[in-house]
């Protein structure tokens, strides 16, 4: 196909030329963007928790009389629930991944040092392990006798006695490799406080923050063996088959109520349900995202079906008279395609820029990461397609053009 | 003239139907999309308290010790329980009232409501004059009762329907956590969003139902609800004596002087507090008034502003759709326009007769956009989010989807007219 002749007639026609250029240009840029964007979300949305998703309930009741014995009030609670049919684990914890609401501690290796090395969250709570189905790859479990109570560590933090605090704690591969790159992490120290040090004696292979908003930071948890008294804020967790989840749901929550009458459920859900809402402005920004993207290349094919066909009704004239040359009808058609595809060309190739700038833009105002070279081709190949459907009618209209057109006047 | 360029136009355009229908569909779509984003976007970034807004502060004070000291950082933007009181207790601005979030446990009279949890504000009581909050029945407490942390509570007009069926309940005893409150006041409506005044709860959409003196709170042992930072051997949170922030408080200064001395008090204050020992940090004092506190909170969402970029840039490639089909259809027409330039008619006339064209084009888009942002707002409100429920169209917003149309659209349609005018009569008469 001869390319001269077209990029001629093109420059006869250099405003509506440049115009679609640069539609296709500027769809390109933000389809490229918009496909990252959704990339983002659709990985985010994967995140890893570390537990057993589909087999978790966890319930949060809220007593209306603060009972006398809150530790004595969450031995009974924790009992009555193993006793219900169904139930293989429970626990209780200060909080769950992707729950939100947490705790969080500054994390210093040497107690002297001025700045924090880094933030990490911690879970409280006893018989953690077995209940989120964690998984342990070095070292040991938190034992029995780790355990302190909550209230006797505050106290022994004011008064700076060392024996009644935590002594252990358990923290994840990730935490592991970003605290001690390359070295074996078990028996070495952290510093929640600048007086106790807590000796690191498993490492876990995963374990979800509660508030994991950064993909980068998500695993930066620790497991800290406090025991808690019954509250508002405590979690009881459930572990069960996930067929029994519904029923074993119902039957706990009968127990407890049982337990105390006057009490208050606040949270009853699955895990499922947690990782659902934490995520739900991820998938609602996913999927507007598609809707842009489907948008902006409809308006787009329709603006060069609507300049195409524009063209060919020009240029029917021109179009009689190269038939009756001998031009055949495919001569014709591949005209118009190839006049697209060097339109679509330039466009693409002016979107990539665009793209790249305007990924820069986000990157400073929105704290996203540089746009990887594999989305390019994504854009490229989209606007192409699109480009060749588009010009795919008014093109066969041009073809149909009968040579006989040439010899009429007007 | 005007009216009768109107008819050319619908001629005109009835004509083509296909491609009108293409230019207003393209306009409508980024109208529609722009429209709807930027009125989310205007909603969630709205001033709460309009005609109040910039005489009310936030003071911070930096109360942590020299642990992890950096010069020049941003102090916390919650207080301590004694700087709260030290502050309260100064008085040096118009009004100021210390608060903070709390969730309470109520038992309905009757028996056919199950006692339920409701989020709660412990306050002191110039925070119902200073943010001018509306009162239905009753009225607020005074200075008075905060001393004598008396047993009085004031409930959102939401709580009071769902108690006492809307029926004035000022005077009638509420059971709270096992306490007796004496109802003293019934809000009206009143919501402001965002919820400026503690952003740790809940940035749009919190629904506190209870009200109460931030004394009586204490003396009750009513549960905090919010966020806690804590340095040092930190201790239990929101104690009276932990060194950990969990109270917000605010001050009324109804002029810019009094802010500058306002803001030269908290330095004094704060030098004062460090050579008590309390305070270890250099004096580090912000005096931010409510619209700057939330744009320093970063209140409005990043997925939000995302979100109105991605429209605006849908709309500019509807735009540049636009021009083109406009372009075509405009150049379509040079023998018409020939003919009228031989005729007589002047360049200025068949620019302005070919700009009320796109006019008329854009008013159509407009009209077909501000349903789709009806449409895209129903959406957005039917979306799981805290501030989904807010996304309504208002007057204002209304009037710019039109002239924003309109305007987008005449814009779009310079470029076509000017190249549309610039046709030879002769040559487009003589190839006739």
């Amino acid at each position: 196909m001869d390319i001269l002749p077209i990029l001629s007639t093109l420059r006869r026609h250099k405003l509506t030329a440049w115009l679609l250029i640069l539609e296709i240009a500027l769809t390109c840029a933000i389809v490229c963007n918009a496909v990252f964007l959704i990339g983002q979300r659709l990985q985010r949305m994967d995140m890893p928790s570390g537990v057993a998703e589909h087999e978790l309930l966890q319930i949060q009741v809220a007593d209306v009389t603060t009972p006398a014995n809150p530790y004595a009030r969450m031995a009974e609670d924790i009992a009555t629930l193993r006793q219900v049919p169904g139930v293989i684990s429970v626990a209780s914890s200060n909080q769950v991944p992707f729950g939100n609401s947490s705790s969080n501690g500054n994390i210093r290796l040497d107690p002297a040092q001025p700045q924090r090395t880094l933030s990490a969250t911690t879970y409280f709570g006893e018989n953690l392990s077995n209940t989120l189905g964690t998984r342990l790859i070095a070292g040991r479990d938190l034992q029995p006798d780790d355990f302190v109570d909550v209230e006797a560590a505050m106290k022994a933090l004011g008064t700076g006695d060392a024996k009644g605090l935590p002594h252990v704690t358990l923290i994840t591969q990730t935490l592991a490799r970003r605290l001690w790159p390359g070295q074996n992490p078990l028996g070495r120290l952290i510093y929640l406080t600048p007086t106790v040090g807590l000796r690191v004696v498993g490492v876990l292979d995963s374990l979800a923050r509660p508030n994991a908003y950064d993909i980068n930071t998500a695993q930066y948890t620790m497991v800290v063996p406090l025991r808690m008294g019954a509250s508002k804020d405590q979690s009881y967790l459930i572990r069960t088959r996930p067929q029994d989840r519904a029923h074993v749901l119902a039957a706990a929550l009968a127990a407890l109520k049982k337990v105390d009458s006057a009490r208050v459920v606040t949270t009853k859900r699955s895990f499922d349900d947690v990782r659902r809402k934490f995520f739900q402005d991820d998938r609602a920004m996913a999927g507007m995202l598609v809707w842009v993207i489907v948008a902006l290349l409809i308006v787009t094919a329709l603006g060069i079906v609507g300049l195409a066909s524009f063209w060919v009704a020009q240029r029917r004239r021109t179009i009689g008279v190269r038939r009756a040359l001998g031009a055949t009808r495919a001569n014709i058609l591949h005209y118009f395609q190839t006049e697209n595809f060097l339109l679509a060309t330039l466009g693409i190739a002016l979107g990539m820029v665009l793209a790249y700038a305007i990924n820069l833009f986000l990157m400073t105002h929105y704290e996203l990461p540089r746009l990887p070279a594999i989305y390019f081709p994504v854009g490229a190949i989209a606007l192409w397609l699109i480009g060749q459907l588009a010009v795919l009618g008014p093109a066969l209209r041009a073809a149909a053009v009968p040579p006989v057109v040439a010899t009429r006047s007007v | 003239m005007l009216a009768y360029y109107f008819e050319l136009a619908l001629r005109s355009l009835r004509r083509n139907k296909a491609l009108t229908a293409l230019m207003v569909l393209a306009i409508a779509l980024g109208i529609g999309a722009s429209m709807t984003t930027l009125t989310v976007l205007h909603v969630l970034s709205g001033d709460p308290l309009p005609g109040r807004s910039n005489t009310l502060y936030a003071p911070q004070l930096d109360p942590r010790d020299m642990t992890g000291y950096r010069p020049r950082a941003e102090p916390l933007d919650q207080v301590t329980w004694i700087d709260g009181m030290n502050l309260l207790q100064a008085k040096r601005a118009d009004r100021q009232a210390l608060m903070t979030g709390g969730s309470v446990a109520i038992q309905p009279a009757q028996s056919a409501l199950d006692p339920f949890y409701q989020t709660a504000r412990y306050t002191t009581a110039d925070f119902f004059p200073m943010f001018g909050v509306p009162f239905r029945y009753g009225h607020a407490w005074g200075a008075s009762e905060d001393a004598a942390s008396a047993a009085v509570v004031v409930i959102s007009s939401k709580l009071n329907d769902k108690l006492f069926g809307g029926r004035d309940s000022t005077g009638r005893i509420m059971r709270l956590e096992n306490h007796a409150l004496r109802i003293i006041g019934v809000l009206g409506d009143w919501r402001p969003n965002p919820h400026f005044y503690d952003l740790n709860v809940k940035n749009y959409g919190a629904d506190e139902g209870v009200y109460l003196p931030l004394s009586t709170s204490q003396d009750l042992h009513l549960a905090h609800l919010g966020g806690a930072d804590c340095w040092g051997n930190g201790g239990n949170d929101a104690t009276h004596t932990a060194p950990c922030v969990w109270l917000q408080f605010w001050v009324q200064l109804d002029t810019p002087a009094k802010a500058a001395a306002y803001r030269q008090f908290l330095v004094h204050y704060s030098q004062e507090q460090k050579t008590l020992g309390r305070f270890q940090r250099p004096p580090n004092v912000r005096l931010r008034n409510l619209m700057q506190w939330l744009d320093y909170e970063r209140v409005v969402p990043g997925d939000v502003q995302l979100q109105s970029w991605l429209a605006l840039g849908f709309l500019l490639v509807c735009l540049v759709n636009t021009v083109g089909l406009m372009l075509a259809k405009f150049l379509r027409r040079s023998a018409e326009l020939g003919v009228r330039r031989a005729l007589g008619a002047s360049r200025r006339a068949l620019f302005s007769q070919l700009l009320v064209e796109a006019g008329v084009v854009g008013l159509a888009g407009g009209l077909g956009g501000l349903l789709l942002a009806y449409l895209g707002l129903w959406l957005v409100r039917r979306q799981p989010a805290d501030y989904a429920p807010l996304a309504h169209l208002d007057g204002a917003m209304l009037l710019m989807t039109l002239l924003l149309a309109v305007g987008a659209s005449l814009l779009a349609g310079v470029l076509p007219a000017w190249r549309a005018c610039r046709v030879t009569p002769g040559l487009q008469l003589k190839s006739n």
